[in-house]
């Protein structure tokens, strides 16, 4: 962390608020370890005038991907279909709001143990389900404990694997016990996996019905196709402007391009980089272009050669030109990476380590004293990782040329990547969804015995400080513990990251949005639903 | 007719063969694709664990051939299962999919064929002409475009700048059938392009290939006007590959117009199918490929019947 | 009214009363209806549209010069027999195989005609044409000229060699099912019933993911979903060739299979099957095309033309040019193609009318 009164810190954090790459909260967090007071700091966040929602209206959204065999199972969420839908019939116990802070959903307050490793939540007593059913502790419990346990086939189990225990205390207080201090504990809970569903009578939940507590409850559906909704009139929460939603799945490019040009929807979820400029002309769409944590990765295995070298791995990061990437291939829509997976976008962000740039020289002296001249590896991709991922490595490929690195791009099938080529192949690319907090990220992909250790990588004081951090509670302690995580990953690590992606998506001009708008999913993390209305 | 009607049976027999195998085939091909539906379904999210569990809750852990003959012993009597991943009943899912799918077949090959068919007459009687070449050009232009790029154009030209046209072609119930016509006339459009030039070339290279023949020859020589000759003497006879090039592209127009369905999300057969096979979800898949499969021997079964019905020399075999 | 209008009609009554003098009754006609064509059009469309006209006519103009040139090049080095056979070709036809002669050329030098190498980045993206990059520069700042002349070795190689092998397979088996008939026939028959039944991208989805995505996988994929196109076709044709009475009486003059199909049905077939090639040829290029949507193509970053139409497709709503580039190329050697085949179409027929 940098010491008090650095102007040039603060003159960088201002800029960074006007382009609305830091959020609100993490702009008063450094603003003030940069010296300033809090008031001072808030005066120096520009905010827009907040506009007066109304009620009314169908909100028409074309979404980007969508399956027609999704579910509505919790546990094996992964379409975007899937978690907008889910943001908007079913509730969680957390929410990130737009300024990037942690909020309430069902839970309406959270406290922890001294030591970080048992956490109680409040559940308010105003939620119900769209059957009519109050929505109690019980719960809570079993949407849980749908991702724990032998026989669950959740996606999100590995979060959950330091749970010990979760307890319903009454009918609105649950109690969960950790097996060590977690402090992001309730940041977990905003996970898309985390929704709450009905309980059975066996502790089992019912998620086939698709009933939720949620601002709008689903009249009718169709799978990869479209889903209306309609607002659910017992919702515990603040917003649901819209009478009526209808989720449409668009996934070709085009199609969504020209459904928003055209007014067939009201707001879209992705759009084409590269048609980006040419859309922003339209003065009935806004284009709306959020930092994110999401961020494409890069991992080489680290107990492979060539990659066990770390000046291979050094070599192959500075070998690459990210300003020309984030030009070329992002369309200036992305934050440069620096090999550490920690987003500005995210809190504890270091904001003082030198950033790597391209250096083919270096890049060239590395291999040499690596004793690897001429080295050629293969890199392996797929167009479904990232529009214009395999551009990318192409990109790449010319970049490193000048390195003397020869890399082959290997493009290989959408279908079955994260199965077959994603944690087998030693060199890939990959696409990491936004998460909440550095903890989460390191712990999922860092860690020496996680699962998805995507580059095999193995440091002992990562490690160690991983932990420790973890457990932290306080705030400038955990965010030096981050700082030395992030020069370790970036110096001794085996995943080279370009860019974090922003999330760039639009609206038409008539729909209002917040003056802040969450980064934690496109469409204002997947709750426009609920937080936008209809200007007129 | 009773030979016709023995080979009908015949055909319907070995047809009901040719779907066996492509079961078979499609079974097998599923089974060796890389990943399985518990890593698909999980997605970047999938742990050997969690694979685990969801292999062992959608029953995946019994032998390749147990699973198949379980699915064809419900299958022969009309049980085609339930999809692995959503539980539900494979009928349901594709009945209202592959209706769409129909009509939209039915909507452009009522306009596609006769206009080919006419255009083909036409252009065999005008051959070589300036008429001819640019008719030519046109049909070629369009089928050598990329369908999904036809289909871009199209929406930018009667949708976007002149907004004649709806953009997407997606239903919704209570729609009357005038507006359903309207909403799906651009995808019925684009596959029109797609197939008109095919059926319009194959059925002039069949005509002009008869011209030639000595009964051509002795029609010209009565003088029979050219329409005259072509239509009632050559056109007989160049019934049998015309039929057969539009039973292929009739049943193109059912099985291959997923990118079609893509760009004006339009919800047909197609996206479902190959959303089943990214998610290997094997009942769909199978039930969808033996739709088209018997679409397939269906449309051939009637090309044959009718290429032996328009030839009396194989309507009477020596 | 402008000199440009002026010269405009001038020009062209001259050419009609010249026409009219040399009783050139076609190009009479031809001349003097664009004459009252541009008359409707001048009044609406104004100057605009008739330079639009002189262009279009010039371009027409240029392309039958050259082809007329390249004809009559043609039948100057060919050999003697080789050289009454192009006499009887018609302007289109020469023009597709000018066509057709440029691609192949473009093809097999590609590395020599191309200013910059295929994968090279030279510019800023989309960099606008100038006269270093002949059509500007695509996504990445590479030369789409270079490209497109890249991608004719290729796309076109590809197809070609996929179609040739259709071709070689679904013609076989097709005339040996129609001259030998019962059981060969039926499974040949059914053989392809089942592989056709099965769509094609579908097909060749299942059997891409399942064997790799290298070049010879490719082709003998592609080539196996499309020769039971061909297999019908040749066995539809051949059918009714077979139950003629010289077959039959070849039959009984006890003639092998081998010779009933040389001599005796394969002559009597080849139209359809030539006018066949040519759109099999367009299809072949179009799936290959439809692959890359899938991932499951060529590898990058070899320029193929179905990728670089798909790439940049969503252009078009706004009216940028990019993707037309290789989708005009593509067009343009279906379009040659099919004018060959047309012509070889219409001497095979056996017609001599004119």
């Amino acid at each position: 962390m940098k010491k008090p009164s650095d102007p040039q810190l603060l003159d960088r954090l201002s800029e960074a608020a006007r382009q609305g790459r830091i959020s609100r909260r993490s702009f008063l967090h450094y603003a003030s370890a940069a010296g300033l007071t809090m008031t001072g700091a808030t005066g120096l966040w520009t905010k827009q005038a907040a506009a007066q929602p109304q009620r009314g209206g169908t909100f028409r959204w074309g979404l980007h991907d969508g399956n027609t065999a999704d579910t509505h199972d919790p546990g094996t969420y992964l379409s975007r279909q899937q978690i907008y839908v889910a943001h908007t019939h079913r509730s969680y116990l957390t929410m990130i709001n737009g300024d990037g802070s942690l909020g309430p959903d069902l839970a309406t307050s959270w406290s922890a143990s001294a030591d970080a490793s048992e956490w109680t939540f409040e559940i308010t007593p105003d939620a119900s389900f769209h059957s009519g059913k109050k929505l109690t502790a019980n719960d809570v419990v079993a949407s849980l404990n749908h991702h724990r346990g032998d026989g669950s086939t959740s996606a999100a189990k590995a979060l959950l694997s330091d749970v010990t225990d979760i307890k319903a205390d009454g009918d609105y207080t649950v109690v969960v016990s950790l097996t060590g201090g977690n402090a992001d504990f309730p940041w977990l809970m905003t996970d898309y996996h985390m929704a709450i569903c009905p309980a059975n009578a066996d502790g089992t939940i019912d998620w086939q019905s698709g009933d939720g507590s949620g601002p709008y409850k689903i009249d009718s559906q169709e799978w990869g196709v479209r889903c209306n909704l309609s607002r659910h009139d017992g919702w515990h929460g603040e917003g649901a402007y819209f009478d009526k939603v209808e989720i449409l799945v668009l996934n070709d490019p085009n199609a969504r391009q020209t459904a928003l040009v055209t007014g067939d929807v009201d707001s879209v979820s992705l759009i084409e980089l590269k048609t980006m400029g040419l859309l922003q002309r339209n003065p009935n769409i806004v284009i709306q272009n959020i930092p994110s944590a999401g961020a494409i990765t890069m991992p080489m295995h680290c107990n492979k050669a060539p990659f066990d070298n770390v000046d291979v791995r050094n070599a192959l990061k500075l070998a690459m030109d990210r300003d020309e990437i984030i030009e070329k291939i992002a369309f200036g829509a992305a934050t440069k990476g620096n090999d550490f997976h920690h987003s500005p976008a995210q809190p504890y962000w270091p904001d003082d380590i030198p950033q790597r740039e391209y250096d083919p020289d270096q890049a060239r002296s590395l291999l040499k004293k690596a004793g690897a001249e001429g080295l050629t590896v293969s890199l392996s991709t797929a167009d479904s990782v990232y529009a214009g991922a395999v551009d990318m490595c192409v990109l790449y490929k010319e970049q490193a040329a000048k390195a003397g690195i020869n890399i082959n791009v290997v493009r290989e099938p959408n279908d079955g990547y994260y199965s077959d080529v994603w944690l087998k192949k030693p060199f890939t690319l990959v696409s990491w969804g936004a998460r909440p907090t550095p903890d989460v990220m390191y712990t999922l992909a860092y860690k020496a015995d996680a699962a998805w250790n995507e580059s095999f990588w193995q440091n002992e004081r990562f490690n160690e400080v991983l932990l420790q951090a973890k457990a932290e509670l306080n705030d400038t302690l955990r965010a030096e513990m981050y700082r030395e995580m992030a020069m370790l990953a970036r110096d001794d690590g085996g995943t080279l990251i370009p860019f974090f992606n922003n999330f760039v998506y639009a609206h038409s001009a008539k729909v209002g949005v917040p003056d802040q708008l969450a980064a934690s999913w496109e469409c204002d993390g997947a709750r426009a639903a609920s937080r936008w209305w209809f200007t007129s | 007719m009773g030979d016709i009607a023995r080979l009908v049976a015949k055909r319907l027999g070995l047809g009901l063969l040719t779907l066996l195998v492509v079961s078979v085939l499609i079974f097998f091909a599923v089974e060796l694709l890389p990943g399985d539906i518990a890593q698909a379904v999980l997605g970047q999210g999938a742990t050997e664990e969690n694979v685990a569990a969801l292999r062992e809750r959608m029953g995946l852990n019994k032998p390749a051939p147990v699973r198949y003959f379980e699915w064809l012993g419900g299958a022969v009597t009309g049980d085609f299962g339930v999809s692995l991943i959503s539980g539900e009943k494979v009928t349901t899912a594709i009945t209202g999919r592959f209706v769409n799918t129909l009509f939209l077949a039915t909507y452009a090959a009522v306009i596609a064929v006769p206009l080919a068919i006419i255009l083909g007459v036409i252009v065999a009687l005008l051959r070589n002409t300036i008429f001819d070449r640019v008719a030519n050009v046109m049909t070629l232009t369009s089928i050598s475009s990329p369908e999904f790029f036809l289909g871009y154009i199209l929406i930018l030209f009667l949708a976007v700048k002149n907004p004649y046209f709806p953009a997407l072609a997606s239903l919704s119930e209570g729609m009357s059938f005038g507006e359903i016509l309207h909403r799906t006339f651009l995808p019925a459009l684009t596959l029109v392009l797609v197939v008109t030039a095919h059926m319009m070339r194959m059925t002039r290279a069949a005509i002009i290939n008869l011209l030639a023949s000595p009964y051509i020859e002795m029609a010209r020589l009565k003088g029979t006007p050219p329409w005259k000759v072509i239509v009632k003497h050559a056109l007989p006879n160049a019934w049998a590959p015309i039929i057969n090039v539009v039973a292929l592209n009739i049943a193109y127009l059912i099985t291959g117009v997923v990118l079609v369905e893509v760009v004006f999300v339009y919800p047909g057969i197609g996206q479902l199918l190959v959303d089943a096979v990214s998610k290997r979800d094997f009942p769909i898949v199978q039930a969808c490929c033996l739709i088209f499969a018997a679409t397939f021997i269906l449309l051939n079964l009637a090309a044959d019947v009718g290429a032996i019905l328009t030839n009396p020399r194989l309507r009477h075999p020596k | 009214m402008s000199t440009f209008v002026i010269g405009y009609y001038a020009l062209l009554i001259a050419a009609s009363c010249l026409a009219a003098y040399f009783n050139k009754r076609t190009v009479f006609m031809l001349i003097f209806s664009l004459t009252l064509v541009s008359f409707v059009l001048g009044i609406v469309g104004g100057v605009w549209a008739l330079q639009m006209v002189t262009g279009f006519s010039a371009a027409l103009a240029l392309a039958a010069g050259t082809s007329y040139a390249f004809r009559e090049f043609l039948i100057i080095i060919a050999s003697k027999n080789l050289a009454k056979e192009l006499r009887t070709a018609p302007l289109t036809a020469a023009f597709g195989m000018f066509v057709i002669f440029t691609y192949a050329i473009a093809g097999i030098f590609a590395p020599a005609i191309a200013p910059y190498g295929e994968a090279e980045i030279v510019s800023s993206a989309f960099a606008p044409p100038d006269e270093n990059l002949l059509l500007g520069a695509d996504q990445l700042g590479r030369d789409m000229f270079s490209r497109i002349i890249f991608g004719a070795r290729n796309t076109v190689g590809l197809a070609l060699l996929a179609t040739i092998l259709a071709f070689l397979m679904g013609a076989a088996a097709g005339l040996l099912a129609a001259t030998r008939g019962g059981i060969l026939d039926q499974f040949l028959g059914r053989t392809a019933d089942v592989i056709m039944s099965v769509p094609s991208l579908i097909f060749a989805l299942l059997m891409l993911s399942i064997f790799g995505t290298n070049l010879l996988v490719i082709v003998v994929v592609v080539a196996v979903i499309y020769s039971p196109r061909v297999f019908r076709l040749t066995r539809a044709v051949a059918g009714n060739v077979v139950v003629m009475d010289y077959i039959e009486a070849a039959k009984l003059r006890g003639e092998g299979n081998w010779y009933l199909i040389r001599r005796e049905i394969l002559p009597n077939s080849t139209a359809p099957l030539i006018a066949e090639f040519g759109l099999e040829f367009c299809f072949v290029f179009l799936l290959i095309a439809g692959l890359s949507f899938l991932g499951l193509g060529i590898q990058p970053p070899t320029a193929d033309w179905g990728s670089m139409v798909r790439e940049n497709a969503t252009l078009i709503s706004f009216g940028d040019m990019t993707p037309l580039i290789p989708a005009a190329a593509i067009a343009l050697l279906t379009v040659a193609v099919n004018f060959v085949v047309d012509w070889m179409l219409f001497r095979s027929s056996g017609l001599k009318e004119q």
